[in-house]
């Protein structure tokens, strides 16, 4: 881990990542409540956006179903918010549909650190238990995506069927406080702002540290082999187990960051289409890279904010579009697009100081001239 | 009892529309190993095409108007296959053999189709008339058998005996299967394997764009038609297994049944959350579905 944490510090990087993190710690000075507010949901889907890339792009399990986990922790936060807003008394949803008591499994949600707890908890358990009877039996690759698929479909199903425990299709709203302090408070908010910053930091760090580990390394031959991986003695099982629950924690840990936010977590937030969204802002970003997770998040939902609030059908063709360029064009993501670019410009920088070299020893003859000109060809 | 016999009635149809639906995808899933999650798309196309042709006929004499749907559904059959072939020809091909990738890909263009139609048609569902000779039902004591479902029943039969005999007795259906089986082999032995998959892949579009006639004979139809349709016919695919038409009649069946049987003896939520979990103990036992093609090669 010290000598993770080193490698890390003296890497190229870090400069960069150092300004990113200066900025989004400074960003309440510079912009407006509103925007802030809409900044820290894209950082709690960026959270979501390095659980998906650890299990897509570094063990190329493709999930559908992070909207579930996603919409799991979100509900574990919303059920706290609710009870801490009643003082005691009934959720208004839950009196509509004739409770007349606070069900004994919503108990525990009185408690603040209980419902982070389970916020994290339910998911990954979730996550664990899906694993369990999909990978043991070696249902993967579409197999295992259809199925998560499937997953969301009748997860929005029961939580809109379920309205006494889950406040049916209008979801959990009307929160007021949170430890006492008012959430419509702009310095609450803002606290909660740094508090989600922190929380993305943390969980890149933690996700960087990782995959500089043999458990990631393990990942990445599930990716590219594996059989191989199975012949030679790894159970690929459980590490696809363990990953898929570490990115449905992410998921978990995103939504409940997420309504404290936006204050409001409904079964439409968590369903097929949200959930595939997703998937598109890693693949956008680039695939494989955490960073690139990161950009993703953060870039595709504030075009989706500042697009689709000007041109509502433009934006749905533009996002149907990006699916297909992002699948066909760009394999790799904004990243791979950047490391193509800096892969271009040291070329031509060292066809440069080659070509200077030639000059100064030698004038052109036939011979130079040539493998200039097939240096140019390549 | 009477009602479980119109609850098994109305599992069957239900679950014949999914088979219309899914042998689209299983033939393009196992042919090509691409995943079309625009596929349900093909099903609002048709359904659209279902209510274009009406209004149509809305011109048109009287008496006419009455034949309008079998004229609608052969429309409806050229109209999706139409854009199978396109997005075959402009998309799919470059994706053979990445699932996942084509998967993206097609939710992409099935997003820009649902636009596409709310952009031609409007937003709200529309519905469409069915003709007079499809109204009341077949009466045998409390059991009432609508004229619709059994209609539906009856053109699922003839696109299934169709689809058998082009499989498994046409020279074409004999060239997709040997592609299926073996690509490289089949395309050294001169079968043009382009051209299977185009053609392929166009019929599964049509096929779903029949299944669209069904749906929008059954109720009002709308951009996202087709997204309701898609997940339960994914689900068909992995539970009846690859390679063989059988797999995907028995596995619509299963499905559509259970289904039914499950939603009205529970709720509907808890209905779909018990088929599911059933189907995901099934795979416990037969991972690859009801029928696999048996290989010898390791994935």
């Amino acid at each position: 881990m010290r000598t993770a944490a080193i490698r890390f510090i003296q890497s190229r990087g870090t400069v960069g990542y150092l300004l990113i993190a200066a900025v989004l710690f400074s960003a309440p000075l510079f912009i407006s409540d509103f925007r802030l507010n809409l900044l820290a949901k894209f950082l709690s889907f960026a959270i979501l956006a390095i659980g998906l890339d650890l299990i897509w792009g570094y063990t190329g399990i493709l999930s559908l179903g992070q909207g579930v986990f996603f919409g799991l922790g979100a509900y574990c936060m919303a059920m706290h918010l609710k009870l801490a807003s009643t003082n005691g008394a009934l959720p208004d949803f839950m009196s509509w549909s004739g409770l007349s008591e606070l069900p004994w499994f919503l108990e525990p949600f009185h408690s603040f650190p209980a419902a982070v707890l389970l916020g994290l908890l339910l998911p990954a358990a979730l996550a664990m238990l899906l694993g369990y009877v999909t990978f043991r039996s070696r249902i993967r690759g579409v197999y295992f995506s259809i199925l998560t698929q499937a997953l969301v479909l009748i997860t929005v199903t029961l939580f809109v069927g379920q309205q006494a425990y889950t406040g049916g299709t209008n979801g959990v709203t009307g929160f007021r406080e949170i430890f006492g302090y008012s959430l419509s408070n702009p310095d609450v908010q803002m606290v909660l702002y740094w508090i989600t910053a922190a929380v993305l930091i943390v969980v890149f760090l933690f996700a960087k540290w990782l995959v500089g580990t043999r458990f990631a390394r393990a990942l990445q031959a599930i990716r590219d082999g594996e059989n191989r991986l199975r012949f030679i003695g790894y159970n690929p099982d459980i590490y696809k187990m363990a990953v898929f629950a570490l990115s449905a924690a992410f998921a978990g840990l995103a939504g409940m960051l997420f309504v404290l936010h936006v204050g409001i977590i409904s079964p439409s937030m968590m369903g097929i289409v949200p959930s595939i969204e997703m998937v598109l802002w890693v693949a956008i970003g680039g695939r494989g890279t955490l960073i690139g997770a990161v950009i993703g998040a953060i870039l595709i939902n504030a075009a989706k904010t500042g697009f689709s609030e000007a041109y509502p059908d433009g934006w749905l063709y533009f996002l149907g579009a990006l699916f297909v360029i992002a699948v066909v064009f760009l394999p790799s993501g904004i990243m791979g697009v950047r490391d193509k670019l800096m892969a271009l410009v040291q070329r031509r920088s060292e066809r440069n100081t080659k070509q200077l070299a030639e000059k100064g020893g030698e004038s052109i003859g036939a011979n130079g001239m040539d493998s200039v000109l097939r240096e140019t060809n390549r | 009892m009477e009602s479980t016999i119109q609850l098994l009635f109305n599992g069957i149809s239900t679950s014949s529309i999914l088979l219309l639906i899914a042998l689209g995808l299983a033939i393009t899933f196992g042919l090509m190993n691409v995943i079309n999650m625009a596929h349900g798309e093909f099903i609002m196309i048709g359904a659209y095409s279902v209510y274009v042709t009406q209004n149509m006929f809305a011109l048109m004499p009287d008496a006419w108007f009455e034949a309008y749907f079998l004229v609608a559904l052969p429309i409806a059959f050229v109209v999706a296959a139409i854009f199978g072939l396109l997005l075959e020809w402009l998309l799919i091909r470059f994706l053979y053999g990445r699932p996942l990738d084509s998967l993206l890909a097609t939710w992409g263009v099935g997003m820009m189709l649902q636009q596409l139609a709310r952009t031609l048609f409007g937003a709200p569902n529309v519905a469409v008339t069915s003709p007079s000779w499809l109204n009341g039902g077949l009466q045998f004591g409390m059991v009432v058998l609508p004229y619709k479902r059994l209609f539906i029943l009856g053109m699922v039969a003839v696109v299934l005996v169709l689809m058998y005999l082009y499989i498994y007795r046409s020279a074409a259906g004999r060239r997709m299967r040997a592609v299926m089986q073996n690509r490289e082999m089949a395309g050294c032995l001169g079968i043009s394997t382009r051209r299977v998959d185009a053609a392929t892949f166009a019929i599964g579009s049509g096929i779903a764009g029949v299944a669209g006639c069904a749906v929008a004979l059954l109720g009002p139809i709308g951009p996202s038609t087709g997204t309701y349709y898609i997940v339960d016919a994914f689900m068909v695919v992995v539970l009846g297994g690859l390679g063989k038409l059988i797999g995907t009649v028995a596995g619509a069946f299963g499905i559509g049944v259970t289904n039914t049987l499950f939603e009205s003896w529970t709720s509907a939520s808890i209905g779909k959350v018990l088929v599911f979990a059933a189907i995901v103990a099934f795979l416990q036992w037969r991972p690859k579905g009801l029928v696999a093609m048996r290989t010898r090669s390791l994935d």
